[in-house]
């Protein structure tokens, strides 16, 4: 039986399969959720009709909806890099899901260095941002494109430089490795051996840092402003109707969980929880992830219903004058226990 | 944060507490169709005519800000109240209808009106899927006239 599970393409086609019905089924419940969660934070009640019971249907209705729009593009707008963008943002996140283990087995591939694969491959969704601007043909969506450019100046430098911290102390680039680390025993209470995920082991300013970045990256409120409804009409998105709006709609969701995924491996360790067994990690795993996945994408819904939105210059000086020396400080800390210790 | 501008503590994690607090209150949501909401007696709900008062005088009309009353008219020669008198002249009203779908609810029409035609009832279920069957004419007006509160009792 198991045998048959070996062959390459099996498994690259169960994987393939996994990761789609993973990341989109989770971007359409983060869309629920978002809904919900923002209506009852504004003391509102949100979708309630669609599906028959507490609007579960809502999402569904939604994108069945927007499938069905015409697919516009304006006249002056360049057709190849206009209709090419979204599915940039949407590949750059789904492959965030390759390197991000679910066990010690499920995983897409166990890279060496799937750290820098994970930095590399998420930013590359700026690059969709700014195709779709740019090929807008639209002010607003310039605008919007090259404010997105310009806020990846603010949030890569800080982003690396908390990952580069996680590595120091986890002595690999693998996310399984990282993963490892964090199950290793930390300290022994009465016969029982503690592990410790990095969040607890000196590495909070990194998460803080980590997620301060990660939602700048996500371009959502507080640092929504590529979007900026009330400045901007809708950003880089302006112009976009239809299947290639869903494709946006739907990218922003899944990288939602994406940096989720990416925060709770790094900081949070991943699929290990303390004092789970090692042969159950492959089954269990999964789901203590999306819990520690649900947790963080949960906190970036709420700040995205509580804070106003920063301006670019704002975010830039937060970024240039506090983040980037303190994740510096932050490695130079981690280093000297990594060195002493 | 430019220099001038303190870092937002503690009002960031205020404003976090008071959403997360929102988001496990009960909304106060009337789930409409399902639950009714009784509006107070004297509410604003739709505007009711009563056809006995009305002299077509237009005020209500005229005053109007959306221009939604259409008041048409004739006079009608009523015979002398004595044998050899002059005959009287009395206004009667053909058309009177009320464009729910550009009132503003000012309630204008209903101060201005000198003797008393037009009043204030809280019905306010009568939306439509048709724009054209907001125009409520005379016949339905009077017959919100059932829906309107009795007036407050004189001072003696």
């Amino acid at each position: 039986m198991m045998d048959f599970l070996d062959g390459f393409w099996i498994q690259l086609i169960l994987k393939l399969v996994g990761i789609l019905l993973v990341v989109l089924t989770g971007a359409l419940v983060v869309i629920y959720a978002e809904l919900k969660i923002g209506s009852h934070m504004q003391t509102r009640i949100g979708p309630y009709y669609a599906g028959g019971r507490w609007g579960w249907a809502q999402p569904l209705a939604d994108g069945l909806k927007f499938l069905q729009k015409e697919d516009l593009a304006p006249d002056g707008a360049d057709r190849t890099v206009y209709g090419f963008a979204p599915y940039v943002v949407m590949m750059s996140t789904i492959a965030v899901f390759v390197v991000v283990p679910f066990g010690p087995d499920l995983v897409g591939a166990n890279l060496d260095l799937g750290a820098f694969f994970l930095l590399a491959i998420s930013s590359l969704s700026v690059l969709g941002v700014l195709m779709a601007g740019w090929s807008s043909a639209n002010k607003y969506s310039l605008m919007g494109g090259l404010r997105a450019a310009g806020q990846l100046i603010a949030y890569e430098l800080p982003l690396v430089l908390a990952v580069v911290a996680v590595v120091i102390q986890a002595g690999t680039m693998s996310l399984n490795g990282i993963v490892d680390a964090q199950s290793q025993t930390v300290f022994t209470v009465a016969g029982f051996d503690v592990s410790l995920p990095y969040i607890l082991q000196g590495q909070i300013i990194g998460f803080v840092i980590f997620m301060v970045a990660a939602v700048a990256e996500l371009s959502r409120i507080p640092f929504d402003m590529p979007i900026a409804e009330s400045e901007l009409t809708m950003g880089y998105l302006t112009e976009y109707s239809g299947i290639r709006f869903t494709m946006f709609f739907l990218g922003e969701y899944a990288s939602m969980i994406a940096l989720s995924a990416i925060a709770a491996t790094l900081y949070l360790g991943g699929y290990a929880a303390p004092g789970l067994p090692g042969d159950l990690a492959n089954f269990a795993g999964p789901l203590i992830l999306l819990l520690k996945i649900s947790i963080l994408v949960f906190f970036i819904i709420w700040i995205r219903w509580t804070w106003p939105r920063l301006r670019e210059d704002q975010l830039q000086t937060l970024a240039w004058t506090w983040l980037i020396p303190l994740a510096l400080v932050n490695i130079a800390i981690i280093s000297i226990f990594k060195v002493v210790f | 944060m430019a220099k001038n501008v303190r870092f937002p503590y503690p009002g960031l994690f205020k404003g976090m507490w008071v959403t997360l607090k929102a988001l496990f209150t009960k909304a106060p949501v009337t789930m409409y169709p399902q639950e009714q909401e009784i509006p107070v007696p004297r509410a604003r709900g739709v505007i009711s005519l009563d056809v006995d008062n009305c002299t077509v005088c237009m005020l209500c009309a005229r005053e109007c800000p959306d221009w939604c009353i259409y008041i048409e008219g004739h006079k009608e020669e009523q015979p002398p109240s004595k044998p050899g008198g002059k005959p009287r002249i009395r206004a009667t009203l053909d058309r009177f209808d009320i464009d729910y779908s550009l009132c503003m609810y000012c309630g204008i029409c209903v101060e201005v009106c000198p003797f008393d035609a037009l009043h204030w009832s809280p019905e306010y279920e009568y939306s439509e899927e048709n724009v054209s069957l907001m125009l409520h004419d005379k016949e339905r007006l009077t017959d919100w006239l059932a829906t309107v509160p009795q007036p407050p009792a004189l001072e003696t």
